[in-house]
């Protein structure tokens, strides 16, 4: 009787397996509008949007005013402060119980009083009347009051900075140069713009989201609709399988990464300091340690709700912890563990330091060899956890 | 090389506390198709899932083609096919597709490929829908598709687990065509079923209930072995006569066809034909040739007749119904 017997080559009937599964799972994507569209758009709307919502400089705060002085020195007091930018004076209150009454209502987030002997506390505070001798430190009095809402701890210290202001101009005087203790020099992002260290840290969240998400459901989904039946009776092996629905996935992480640095420095001119291949190995090595993490999930996930729900559980630290939104060194000793198991972590220190410090590979390797130790790891895990069996 | 594709010795599964399949004995000629019969939850699906390595057995001895299962479940999955009783290729891929995918699992390069699809498209029909979605396809078509999947890296041995329970009859013969086409060409079959006719064109069968072997052996032997003999009634007020027979202990079964009762005596009444004729007031009846169907009512549920295969331990409840 007929038999094939074409599997005289190991190697070969492996390459064809994981071939298979490649081309059907790219076939499978194609096909799927929906998914596909969406390989485009999350990171295209998520960077556009984030690009220009978040900003970590304050300004604009809108505050309310209670002027019980009415006199010139409040009104250039008032000018003054909203110079800086900081605050809108949006509101002007009677008293001091009305605007409070105003912050409990959420009208304004920080009402300035300027009391009505502002003048005479003027006329004693040193930094005013530098002539007042310097009296009993019990005497000085500052000369208005911020009532600030804390619960927005961003908000309370913008305010804060607005404690000392140079009141030489109100006096009629030049403005005295300060000498500073100490002078900062800012490499690498001088103009402080928070885009800047964003859209690299947003190009981890991203591919954390969809790398994760791809594969989570990749296995989960064919045990969902039947297909693994079948699939286990066939001679292919579990690595081969996992390589294979791996492999498609790397591909649109690539394409993420081109979307997301592209527009980051056309629309933000967000600099790519570092050498491309540097950040194309970065890259490449999150993207597999990312979908590697994705194929754990579907392992252990039964069906594809409770794989999405893994997905999201690890999303949120990834979000949180991995230096994103909240610098690494600020956290507390546990959180910084948990932060260094997540891959995110290590591909956002990677990706900031070549993005913006032309960081070479070398200088990051420990994060880069903990990426390549994960992805192993977890490949190995995921296939000694998929058994050809149904019991 | 021993004659027998599937050998297999007190397999016994079990889930929990449930027993799905209870000490089985099987003994499977090559070249033959051998059919289990049975209702749903009986084990069909069970017993094969063991036999082609998919599930471990907790008791028994296995052996398939001549390996032992499970050890060398990784090593037969070349020589076996298996056409899963739900649809289980992808319903996102034409047809071609989907088979050139099995192929290329199965290790053939791409000109072997090209060459074993398009034969098999043209012989389950599939070709003028060859670029077809597989979710898109009708019953039979899937159902063709699935058995072509099965069947490409030409198998010894072929397991089929319900293949026609979503086909229609005409779809059904043609279906059957193809199989004998493989048992002719060498392929060993074992086939599920809840269908008597399909169960009747076996080479063999075996009639499971709860896990348990209750018969088996050829179509024919089992009609000859039944326990009971089988006689049926023409007359009016059938409804009635039913209920009357049913309460009798020499009666094991009856089935109402059309005009007809169908009425099964059991093999311990003396004069069968004259005992019943005593009971259907000069209503006609007729002593007719036993069907398959017969066989399986007379050896499942709680009229079951103890047969030659049945084991002992089962039949206690049998047991205090012979009388």
């Amino acid at each position: 009787m007929f038999e094939y017997r074409v599997n005289s080559n190991p190697l070969i009937a492996t390459w064809r397996r994981v071939a298979a599964i490649v081309v059907k799972e790219i076939r499978q994507l194609a096909r799927d509008r929906m998914t596909f569209g969406m390989i485009v758009m999350i990171p295209l709307v998520q960077l556009l949007l984030f690009g220009y919502a978040i900003n970590t400089d304050v300004r604009h705060i809108p505050a309310g005013l209670v002027d019980l002085s009415q006199s010139s020195y409040s009104r250039e007091l008032i000018a003054m402060t909203e110079a800086s930018q900081t605050v809108d004076f949006v509101r002007v209150y009677a008293s001091a119980q009305e605007a409070e009454q105003a912050i409990i209502r959420g009208d304004v987030k920080a009402v300035l009083y300027l009391p009505a002997d502002l003048g005479q506390r003027l006329s004693v505070h040193p930094a005013f009347n530098r002539d007042s001798g310097h009296s009993n430190s019990q005497t000085l009095q500052p000369v208005g009051q911020w009532l600030v809402d804390g619960g927005d701890t961003v908000i309370a210290a913008s305010i804060r900075s607005l404690r000392q202001l140079p009141l030489d101009t109100l006096a009629g005087r030049t403005l005295k140069d300060n000498v500073p203790t100490f002078e900062v020099v800012q490499f690498f992002n001088p103009e402080q713009r928070s885009v800047v260290n964003i859209v690299p840290g947003l190009l981890a969240i991203i591919l954390t989201m969809t790398m994760i998400m791809f594969t989570s459901a990749a296995i989960v989904r064919e045990r969902e609709q039947g297909n693994m039946e079948f699939l286990i009776a066939t001679p292919v092996k579990p690595m081969e399988l996992m390589i294979g629905k791996i492999v498609p996935y790397v591909l649109v992480g690539l394409i993420q990464v081109g979307i997301i640095l592209g527009i980051g420095h056309l629309l933000f001119s967000v600099p790519v300091r570092g050498g491309l291949l540097t950040l194309l190995v970065a890259a490449l090595l999150f993207i597999f340690a990312s979908l590697t993490l994705g194929l754990v999930i579907s392992t252990i996930a039964k069906t594809q709700l409770q794989a999405m729900q893994m997905t999201v559980f690890i999303l949120m630290p990834s979000i949180l912890l991995s230096g994103f939104m909240f610098p690494y060194e600020a956290m507390p000793q546990l959180a910084q563990v948990i932060s260094e198991a997540l891959p995110a972590t290590h591909f956002m220190r990677m990706v900031r330091g070549i993005v913006l410090r032309d960081a070479l590979l070398w200088d990051l390797q420990r994060d880069a060899l903990w990426l390549a130790a994960f992805t192993l790891g977890g490949l190995a895990f995921a296939a000694l956890r998929f058994k050809k069996r149904l019991d | 090389m021993s004659d027998l594709a599937i050998n297999v010795r007190q397999m016994t599964r079990c889930f929990g506390k449930n027993i799905a399949v209870d000490h089985l004995d099987l003994q499977i000629p090559r070249g033959t198709i051998y059919g289990f019969l049975g209702p749903n939850g009986c084990g069909k699906s069970t017993s094969i899932r063991m036999l082609t390595g998919l599930l471990t057995p907790t008791s028994g001895e296995v052996e398939v083609l001549g390996q032992r299962l499970p050890q060398y479940a990784e090593a037969l999955r070349l020589r076996i096919g298996y056409m899963t009783q739900k649809f289980s290729l992808y319903d996102n891929l034409s047809i071609r597709e989907n088979l050139s995918f099995v192929a290329q699992i199965y290790g053939l390069n791409s000109r072997q490929s090209r060459e074993r699809v398009n034969e098999l498209l043209a012989l389950y029909a599939l070709d003028k829908r060859q670029t077809q979605l597989a979710g898109s396809l009708s019953g039979g078509q899937k159902q063709r598709l699935a058995l072509a999947a099965a069947t490409l890296h030409h198998p010894n041995l072929l397991f089929l687990d319900e293949p026609t329970s979503a086909v229609d009859p005409e779809n059904r013969r043609e279906f059957w065509e193809r199989l004998f086409d493989l048992c002719n060409a060498g392929t060993t079959i074992l086939v599920s079923t809840h269908y008597m006719d399909e169960a009747e064109r076996c080479h063999a069968l075996a009639i499971l209930e709860n896990g348990i072997k209750r018969a088996d052996g050829s179509p024919a032997e089992l009609m000859a072995t039944l326990g009971a003999h089988v006689l049926e009634v023409e007359g009016d007020d059938l409804r009635t006569l039913k209920s009357q027979l049913t309460q009798c202990p020499q009666v094991l079964s009856t089935a109402q066809l059309g005009t007809r009762l169908r009425v099964l005596v059991r093999d311990q009444t003396e004069q069968p034909q004259q005992w019943l004729q005593a009971q259907v007031n000069g209503r006609r009846i007729e002593a007719v040739r036993p069907s398959l169907e017969d066989v399986f009512v007379a050896c499942t549920g709680q009229h079951s007749v103890s047969s030659a295969t049945a084991r002992a331990g089962s039949d206690s409840e049998q047991g205090e119904r012979h009388v």
